[in-house]
């Protein structure tokens, strides 16, 4: 693990050694995300995502503990212990305000995760098991999102229960039973919330599993860098400490800052109005959309309006599902041996003007009402949505003819330098 | 770079140091708001006084109300039990403290003491009819066995003070109000 230069742990003190001896978890922090860890040198600001996730996930397991606390999972009293929340506990609204917003900031900071990941290739060798294990955990938070969202139990929790159970019971022969097991019941009930409320806890503990393991992962090979060339030489790299944790250290200042202007100024902005009605079994609101992080895929699972072998139902849902599957065989759609969009012509201009556009025609269009012309809009850009992934990156990454790569990240950085090497003193200054 | 050593200290170290200090009292001030929110809320705070009318109880007779939901006895001492918890002020105690310390003048019959064992919590027995009175005719803890007098004064065993007398006022001649 790591490369030959890094540095080694050496305990400060006795007792540091002492712990070192016995457990060397220090010492597993320190080449983790300290000195220890080479970076390369080169990371621009989408590398900072991965952080700024990990900050969100740790905020809302800690928020979401302390609503646990004062919240009952029962459907008797589950939207007055959320009114009870926000009104008697102190400081109930700041908790519930910054889960709320978390979980939609998470989303946020994970996109740009995924995108980076979609531009510079972070998926490619050897890196595909760090990819593998981000899409699982990215199904796991929409997961526990979901979930989560049924909690308050307003109308939108349990309509958005119902649809997306729902869901399940397009498939065919067992899909009817398997809705009403999910349930546990023929509709959302105690049953339902209670086990939804018992899975939402749990689940973040299983995503920070997950986390350690994409961590671990991660520090196989190394972070990858905007050049998309190896890292070959120590002056490639800067020890993780205090480069990057300063670095890290700022872009989360700075989130939080916004992040500060949702929870205290815009707390509901990102959420629905509905949701303050208690839930009513017999009464749907006007419009059911998810949460925004999930707007494309309910723009997808809509888009299928006709019968085609299957029924349309269930193509809906193949699609929604298939939408995001298909990132796990993204390493091997896309052959080109060159990682980084900056030196891939065509592919940059699919991913700028296909994929992006795409992804937020879809989150627009997941918001809009089930008519004309959001529907047909729909279709175009998920058949786009998968024609990019499915035929349009594999012929790229055939036919096209990349641009020359630097040597290494420090020529790409630098220029061709002979003492472009770091050292103590920045080598832009030696020149 | 300017950060070459002037007297020692670089600017760097300036940097340092006010960037973890804003952070240190930036998550200081994220941990309050944390621990505040186990204290009780609104609605229990709501909760914290409770109204007792005194006019029914006759002498002798204890009755049980809840006062932040933890038992509290309020009783009409006989003239024998007054006359009996008068001449123990002098006694030896424990946590020394005479009858009039522990009612309100021109209430002195009126015993308002909490159903808490001061050891650990326990409710005394003693308030209901047929229950141990104790050795000192007051009220005995069942699960440690401490014995208090009929003004709920410590006598005997480990209780370290006597049954504690909530804050309370007469709002008419008949009716307290606790806490």
């Amino acid at each position: 693990m790591s490369f030959a230069w890094a540095k080694p742990y050496e305990p400060q003190n006795d007792l540091m050694k002492w712990i070192d001896q016995r457990l060397p978890l220090p010492r597993l922090v320190y080449d983790a995300v300290g000195a220890g860890y080479p970076t390369p040198r080169n990371l621009n600001y989408m590398w900072n995502f991965g952080s700024l996730a990990g900050f969100f996930l740790v905020l809302q397991i800690v928020t979401g503990v302390i609503l646990a606390m004062h919240y009952a999972a029962n459907s008797q009293v589950a939207f007055a212990t959320t009114e009870h929340i926000m009104r008697d506990v102190n400081w109930g609204w700041l908790m519930r305000y910054a889960h709320a917003n978390g979980a939609s900031f998470f989303f946020i900071v994970i996109y740009l995760h995924i995108f980076r990941g979609f531009f510079y290739s972070s998926y490619k060798a050897p890196r595909e098991m760090i990819w593998l294990l981000g899409v699982v955990i990215f199904l796991l938070m929409m997961a526990t999102a979901f979930m989560g969202y049924v909690l308050p139990w307003g109308q939108m929790s349990f309509w958005g229960a119902k649809v997306i159970t729902g869901l399940f019971g397009a498939i065919p022969l067992v899909g009817e039973s398997l809705q009403v097991w999910l349930l546990g019941g023929f509709a959302p009930d105690n049953a339902a919330l209670n086990r939804f409320f018992s899975l939402h806890f749990l689940l973040p503990f299983v995503i920070a599993g997950v986390v350690i393991l994409h961590i671990w992962a991660l520090h196989i090979p190394g972070s990858s860098n905007p050049t998309g060339v190896e890292v070959k030489q120590e002056s490639d790299t800067v020890p993780f400490h205090p480069y990057y944790t300063a670095k890290d250290g700022w872009t989360l200042g700075l989130i939080l800052v916004i992040f500060s202007l949702f929870v205290f100024f815009m707390p509901n902005m990102l959420g629905h109005p509905d949701n303050y009605i208690e839930a009513n079994p017999l009464s749907t609101p006007a419009l059911i959309v998810p949460e925004w992080y999930f707007y494309p895929f309910y723009a997808i699972l809509r888009a299928f309006t006709f019968d085609f072998i299957l029924p349309a139902k269930l193509w809906g849902v193949l699609a929604m599902f298939a939408s995001i599957l298909i990132w796990f065989i993204l390493p091997w759609l896309d052959r080109s041996p060159v990682r980084s969009g900056h030196y891939r012509p065509l592919f940059r201009k699919f991913f700028w003007f296909g994929l992006i556009p795409t992804m937020l025609a879809l989150f627009w269009l997941g918001g809009m009402p089930a008519e004309e012309p959001y529907v047909m809009l729909s279709q175009v850009f998920t058949a786009y949505y998968f024609l990019h992934f499915l035929v349009i990156l594999p012929i790229i990454s055939q036919i096209e003819k990349p641009e020359p790569l630097p040597f290494s990240i420090t020529e790409g950085v630098l220029g061709k330098d002979e003492n472009a090497v770091l050292d103590a003193k920045p080598a832009a200054a030696k020149a | 770079m300017t950060d070459i050593q002037e007297d020692g200290v670089r600017r760097r170290d300036f940097i340092t140091i006010a960037a973890t200090g804003t952070a240190g009292v930036g998550a200081l001030g994220a941990v309050y708001p944390l621990v505040s929110q186990m204290a009780p809320s609104a609605d229990v705070l709501a909760e914290s006084t409770t109204e007792v009318d005194v006019s029914a109880i006759e002498e002798g007779q204890a009755i049980k109300a809840v006062f932040r939901k933890q038992p509290l006895f309020v009783k009409r001492l006989t003239a024998e039990e007054i006359d009996a918890a008068k001449r123990d002020d002098a006694a030896d105690m424990r946590d020394p403290q005479t009858l009039a310390d522990r009612t309100q003048e021109g209430h002195e019959d009126i015993l308002v003491i909490m159903g808490v064992c001061t050891h650990l919590g326990c409710v005394p027995l003693g308030a209901a009819e047929g229950e141990s009175k104790g050795e000192y005719n007051g009220y005995f803890c069942p699960c440690h066995g401490s014995h208090y007098d009929e003004a709920g004064r410590i006598r005997k065993g480990p209780a370290p003070t006597n049954l504690e007398v909530p804050e309370y006022a007469f709002t008419s001649d008949t009716v307290i109000q606790v806490g």
